[in-house]
């Protein structure tokens, strides 16, 4: 906790374009993150966030250039990405044909357009549970969020709850400390603020 | 299952949100801010800000209001108007806006669509597109319609475009229908559906909403992704939740904000 008894939260710049407006919707639950863009940054970290806009292998890249690879395979504090930065805790993605963090098991794939699916998946979709978790107190069932991606990781036994875009993906993730959204919280009104305050809240 | 989206649109000029008829005689609506916030409460699922003074008068816009639009508002929101590279895009996105919108400068200088999509992923890049049917009965692309004066034919036909910039790295389509904007007649549906057929990606109807109708048309018969509209909402001829009531009795789905 720092002074205000708050927990302390960096956001990692991974070179990802909504690093502010993640800042500003944790200014809303009235926490002042630190953005980090090295190692030494994580020190002392209670909660950590990955946000991304972008592709895959320039994220990559830039993580490893910042030397933030390893340290972030080796957190342990609870750790969340966001759209492209959830995508980077997998093993692989399929967008470039990139390694990834390793954090969660499993290849992110590119989505098929369909008729009627237009990729990019951009819109308002509803959450489907897979499994209880924490991350989804208080959002109700068939709740709305703000996804924008071309790339979704498959449903597996991480997925807390999958959405449906030409077929189910992972839309909210857990496996113990590691946790994803594929949308977008800060953008995603009131079941983003209540996802990413569980996020802080939460007993890991 | 995805929802089908209400986008307001907010004509900005000189940190003002204004609207015209067909693009003529702005009229001031109030401050961006404060629209914004009333747009996100009502259940707006996006919002659209046009700087339209910024390509006429050959300058970019103005970021302050972007970054105080960020911190308020938890909806999404792009921003548009005389973003013509990539470092401006930049400063754009970085003040908070989630995606950038491209119209005359995509025209003067098509590569821009692919600059920005390798700088910052297809779902960042909205390609705005002003649209006319010339008396041959061809749908034509116009630049420059922020002012009167100063807008100009490029005598490219509007299917073609859209062809072109989704080959660039467009990750959505704007079509603004300039014969039915702002007078509040309907879509210019027939436009809609051939542009519908030439896109793959999300594609929003601009132009010419008028009763609650006129939206379930756009969705019902011309599959748009989205429905953006002006002068009824700010006006208060439409109010959103009454819109997403009548569409989602009709069986489209929309967010229940």
């Amino acid at each position: 906790m720092n002074r205000n008894g708050r927990v302390r939260v960096v956001v990692v710049d991974a070179g990802g374009a909504n690093l502010g407006s993640v800042c500003y919707a944790l200014e809303r639950h009235r926490v002042e993150p630190q953005v980090i863009a090295d190692a030494a940054g994580l020190e002392g970290a209670e909660r950590v966030i990955l946000p991304g806009v972008g592709a895959a292998p320039e994220a990559m890249r830039r993580l490893r250039a910042q030397g933030l690879v390893e340290p972030l395979r080796a957190l342990q504090v609870p750790l969340l990405g966001i759209c492209l930065g959830m995508q980077l805790l997998y093993e692989r993605s399929e967008e470039g044909g990139v390694e990834c963090l390793g954090l969660l098991p499993g290849t992110v794939r590119r989505l098929e357009s369909a008729p009627g699916i237009r990729i990019p998946h951009m819109g308002w979709n509803t959450l489907q549970r897979m499994r209880s978790s924490s991350l989804l107190d208080g959002v109700p069932e068939g709740a709305s969020a703000y996804f924008v991606h071309g790339y979704a990781a498959p449903v597996t036994a991480d997925t807390v709850a999958a959405s449906d875009h030409g077929g189910l993906f992972a839309a909210v993730v857990q496996q113990g400390r590691r946790c994803g959204a594929q949308f977008h919280p800060e953008r995603s009104a009131t079941t983003g603020a209540r996802i990413l305050r569980n996020f802080l809240e939460m007993d890991f | 299952m995805l929802s089908r989206r209400i986008i307001p649109c907010l004509d900005v000029r000189d940190g003002r949100v204004v609207k015209g008829v067909r693009f003529r005689n702005h009229i001031d609506m109030g401050d961006i801010v404060e629209l914004a916030l009333r747009y996100r409460d009502q259940g707006a699922d996006e919002l659209v800000f046009y700087d339209i003074g910024a390509s006429p008068e050959g300058r970019s816009v103005d970021h302050a209001w972007i970054e105080r639009v960020a911190r308020l508002i938890d909806i999404p929101f792009c921003v548009a108007g005389g973003i013509a590279d990539v470092e401006t895009a930049r400063r754009v996105l970085h003040a908070g806006a989630d995606k950038i919108s491209v119209n005359t400068p995509a025209l003067q200088r098509p590569a821009l669509v692919a600059e920005l999509a390798d700088a910052f992923g297809v779902q960042c890049v909205v390609v705005g597109i002003d649209s006319i049917r010339e008396t041959d009965g061809q749908w034509r692309v116009r630049s420059h319609t922020g002012d009167p004066a100063k807008m100009r034919a490029p005598a490219l036909r509007t299917l073609d475009w859209i062809a072109e910039v989704q080959s660039l790295g467009a990750g959505e389509i704007v079509l603004n229908c300039m014969d039915s904007d702002g007078v509040r007649r309907g879509y210019d549906i027939a436009q809609l559906r051939q542009a519908r057929e030439a896109c793959r990606v999300p594609l929003v109807a601009s132009g010419g909403a008028g009763d609650m109708l006129h939206f379930a048309e756009a969705f019902e018969q011309a599959d748009v992704d989205g429905a953006l509209a002006a002068s009824v909402f700010h006006a208060g001829v439409i109010a959103i939740p009454e819109l997403k009531r009548f569409l989602r009795q009709r069986g489209i789905e929309v967010r229940n904000a």
